[in-house]
Parts: C-alpha cells; structure tokens; sequence
C-alpha cells in the first residue's frame, strides 16, 4: 500500500515579538491511501499548523510535505478543510454553499450536475429538504454536516478535519462520527482529523498520533485494530477502554504531567 | 400587515405637524419666529416650478457627490483592509481631514473652482460623506476570518477570487449601514456649499433668497423639501440593502 500522506521530520517556527517560537519539532506522520489518522496532544502544540502544512497554505521551515508522491508547495485542489467553525457563506443557500468549491477547482461537470452531486452528499449525511436554506435557519450540527459536504464534493484525496466536532454537544457529535463512518463508505478519501476527544480519535480513525506538547515531535502512534463496521457500542469493550487508558497516559506525558 | 407598514409612518408625520401647527398657534408665534406648516402651504403653490428645479439640482449634485463617495470610499476602504501599513499609514491622515468641519472647507473649494458650481457642490457632498464608506469596508475585509480564506485558498483560488466571492458580499451589510450614514451627510455637504457660494443654485440657494427677501415660510418650505429629498434617498438606500444583503436581516423568532 502506498503512503498518500507523508510528512518527514518536519521543523517550524513562528516568528513572534520575543523572537521565534518553535512549535513543531520533529514531526513524522505517514497515512496510507484511504487510512484515516487521528492527530491529539496538548492544547497550543501545533496541531492546527499541521492541518495548514498539509494543505500547502503555508511552508515548514525544515523537513519535507509530501502528498501522493508530489511535494507540497502550495494549495492544491485535491484537499477538502473543515474546521471548528462551519464558516459557511450566509448568502448563500445550503446547496449554493455545498457547490463553491466546484466553482473554483477546474471540473467538466454542468451546473445542473454540479447541483446533483450537492444534493447527493447532502442526502448522504442527512440534509435532504434543507437544500434552499440559509446557514442561519439551521442548527450547528446541522452546519457542520453542510461544511462536510462542502469539503467533500469536489472529491478531493485528502480531507482534513480541523476539529470539526469540537463545538458540538455529546449527542450531536456521537451522530455525526456515526455520518463519518457512512460517508467514508461511499465517498472514499484518507483523512486526517485534529481531535481533543479521545473517544473521537479511536472511534474514527485507524491509527491515532499523539503529539508531544510544544514544540510538538511524534510521541506515540497507536493504531486501532480493524475489527469490521464500528457503532457506538464498540467504545464500550474492554479493548476500546484499555486504548483509552494507554492514550490517557500518552497525553499526560505530553502535558509533563506523568513520567515517559 | 403591509399596510400597517406603509401607514405607520404616514401617520407620524400627520401627527408631528398637527403638533407643530398647534405650538404656533398656542403661542401666538409670527412666522418670522417660527412659521406653521399651514404657511408652508402657499410657499410651495407659490415657488412650486423653482422647488421642481432647484430640488433637482440638489438631488443630482448629492447623487452624483455619493456616487463619487462609493467609489473612493470603497477603494480606500479596499486598500486599508488589505495592508496592515496602508491602515497604519492612511488612517491619521483620513481621521485628520475628517476632523476638519466641512463649512471651513467651503470658502476655500469656492474659490479653488471658482466658476464651477456644480463641480463644488458634488466635491463638498463626496468629501463629508466618504469617511464612514471607507472605515466601514476596511473594517469589514480586516477582521474577516482567516478560516473564510483558508476554505477557497486551499482550493488554490486567488486573492481576487476570494474577494470577490467572500470578502466583498460579507462587507455589504456594514457598507449598507455606512452608506445610510452617508447619505444625510452628503445633503449636508451639497447645501453648504449652495449656501455659501453667491449665485449658487439647488434648494440651499433658494433657502438663502428666503432669507435675503425675509420670505420665511420660504426657508422653513425649504427645510422641508429637504427632509422629503433626504426620505426619499434614505429609503432608495434601504431598497438596494434588501436587494443585495437581505440575507444579513433576521427574521425574528
């Protein structure tokens, strides 16, 4: 299997008044074509950057990017973002904003196709009927899922998710990890999601990274063992608790709070 | 319902002239101290052809002085929020030359132009309305969030792209809300400088003929047709808002 994701001892520093602040140092991650990573560590580590690097909107200072054997040096169109915040245009329509990406990236789809592949991606996480409103009349959850179809419905390779979950409250987000998992069924991508939630990073993800805190290296990989089709029941067996516990002692490392 | 829309404000007026009429004629007021709407009546049927004209030389002049306002204004506005150094560099400057009351400047682009009446009247009405266009559009672009640009960045769009698609129709509710602003401003500028200039035109030059020829019904008629020019620009600007940034308005819940 080839490595669509690799990022090799990557170095970065942000220049600030008290001269420059490190806060990646060391970091190596490899995600294979159609894995899912989960990125946790500390608060203010660097994980966001990550996401920024990944993407091409900026350049580490050392080491190297790589995405399907090309090196980052810019944005391309084969990445779809979201983040914490749904940023979604108030102007426009649900649909209209499900469609933007396909008005930037090249495509030879009509518009009325264009339109179809919307709706399709809204159906799939369960936005049908909601297609002609406007951001503000639906709730939160409701417009992290648009912010989803928005990211994907230029079939990017990549998706990265900022801590797209963060705001929801425990239910929601429990809905939507469960629309991830339905999503990625049809819609193939390899994913990188930045997490705070543990039970998050293991329920979605095939292999969770946990970063050291600032400056961040890679301090622990875990990978998560395939056992088939996950439903929420899965974070309730003692296979899932005993990762818990050894990502628990991991993040108390980063945080220096617990012995290596 | 929409009725009640339309006859609400009309019975306000109908309200806040009775009041008025009935306080003049309680206190016994001459019309040189205050003159009645009632006495406003024969002004207008009197000077109806010079209220036509002269309300039209004004209402272009404003016109004209926003238009010049809008564009100035917001591209300004367009470079302060863009370049961190062009804000630190423009904004002592613009903030100066706003300081400066407007009335002062009058004398001084009378004679810069002398001659040129109209060019002076829509030069005043754009420099006292561009202000708030331009600090409401570099508001508007500085503190747009970055995560809006990384969303059509990451595509590889362009800087242009991005204004065009984010950044400028996030702007048009706070540009609506300058330009409301503005407008009163500009009838403000267009009438100083009818006033001032000798042999001016428009609805101030009529105003001071009233006060020349001490026809004061004239001036408070005057007064008036300027409230109505101001109304009518005001709503023009509300209708334009509800066109191109409806979306901002919230129904309540």
């Amino acid at each position: 299997m080839t490595n669509l994701i690799e990022i090799r001892d990557v170095r970065h520093s942000y220049q600030t008044q008290s001269g420059p602040l490190p806060v990646l140092d060391g970091l190596n991650v490899t995600v294979p074509t159609g894995g899912f990573c989960a990125v946790v560590g500390p608060s203010g580590c660097g994980k966001s950057t990550l996401t920024r690097l990944i993407a091409g909107l900026m350049k580490p200072d050392q080491g190297e990017v790589w995405l399907h054997g090309e090196r980052v040096t810019g944005p391309r169109n084969t990445v779809g973002m979201a983040f914490q915040n749904p940023v979604l245009l108030e102007w426009r329509t649900i649909l209209q904003n499900v469609v933007l990406p396909l008005e930037i990236v090249p495509t030879k789809l009509s518009r009325k196709q264009q339109e179809d592949r919307a709706r399709y991606l809204l159906a799939l996480v369960g936005l049908s009927g909601f297609e002609d409103k406007r951001p503000s009349e639906l709730s939160g959850g409701m417009r992290q899922r648009a912010s989803l179809c928005r990211a994907l419905v230029h079939q990017p390779e990549v998706l990265i998710l900022d801590e797209p979950f963060g705001a929801l409250d425990a239910f929601t987000r429990e809905d939507l990890w469960q629309t991830m998992h339905r999503v990625k069924e049809k819609e193939p991508f390899t994913g990188v999601l930045i997490t705070h939630d543990l039970r998050e990073s293991i329920f979605l993800a095939d292999q969770v990274i946990v970063l050291s805190g600032r400056p961040a290296r890679t301090q622990f990989v875990l990978d998560v063992p395939d056992t088939g089709p996950r439903d929420l029941d899965h974070l309730y067996t003692a296979q899932a608790a005993e990762m818990l516990h050894v990502l628990r002692h991991q993040i108390e490392i980063a945080q220096g709070r617990a012995a290596a | 319902m929409r009725l009640k829309a339309i006859l609400t404000p009309i019975v306000a007026v109908l309200v806040f002239l009775s009041l008025w009429e009935a306080l003049v004629w309680i206190m016994g007021w001459p019309n040189y101290k205050m003159a009645s709407p009632s006495d406003l009546v024969p002004a207008y049927i009197r000077y109806w052809n010079l209220f036509l004209v002269m309300g039209w030389q004004t209402l272009w002049r404003t016109v004209a002085g926003l238009l010049l306002a809008i564009v100035v204004g917001t591209a300004l506005g367009m470079v302060m929020g863009f370049s961190r150094t062009m804000r630190d560099a423009l904004y002592p400057l613009l903030v100066g030359f706003n300081a400066i009351p407007k009335a002062t400047v009058v004398p001084i682009i009378a004679l810069m132009f002398v001659g040129y009446h109209d060019v002076n009247t829509v030069l005043i009405a754009f420099m006292i309305s561009f202000f708030p266009i331009a600090v409401s559009i570099s508001i508007g672009l500085s503190t747009l969030e970055p995560e809006y640009r990384d969303i059509l960045r990451s595509l590889g769009a362009s800087q242009s792209t991005i204004f065009w698609k984010i950044a400028l129709p996030k702007t048009l509710p706070e540009f609506f809300g300058a330009l409301k602003v503005a407008v009163t401003l500009a009838f403000i500028g267009t009438n100083l400088m009818e006033i001032v200039s000798p042999h001016g035109r428009g609805l101030g030059a009529l105003f001071d003929s009233g006060k020349t020829n001490a026809d004061y019904p004239l001036m408070f008629a005057v007064l008036i047709a300027l409230a109505f020019l101001g109304i009518v620009l005001y709503y023009v600007v509300v209708a334009l808002e509800k066109v191109f940034a409806g979306w901002a308005e919230r129904t309540p819940t």
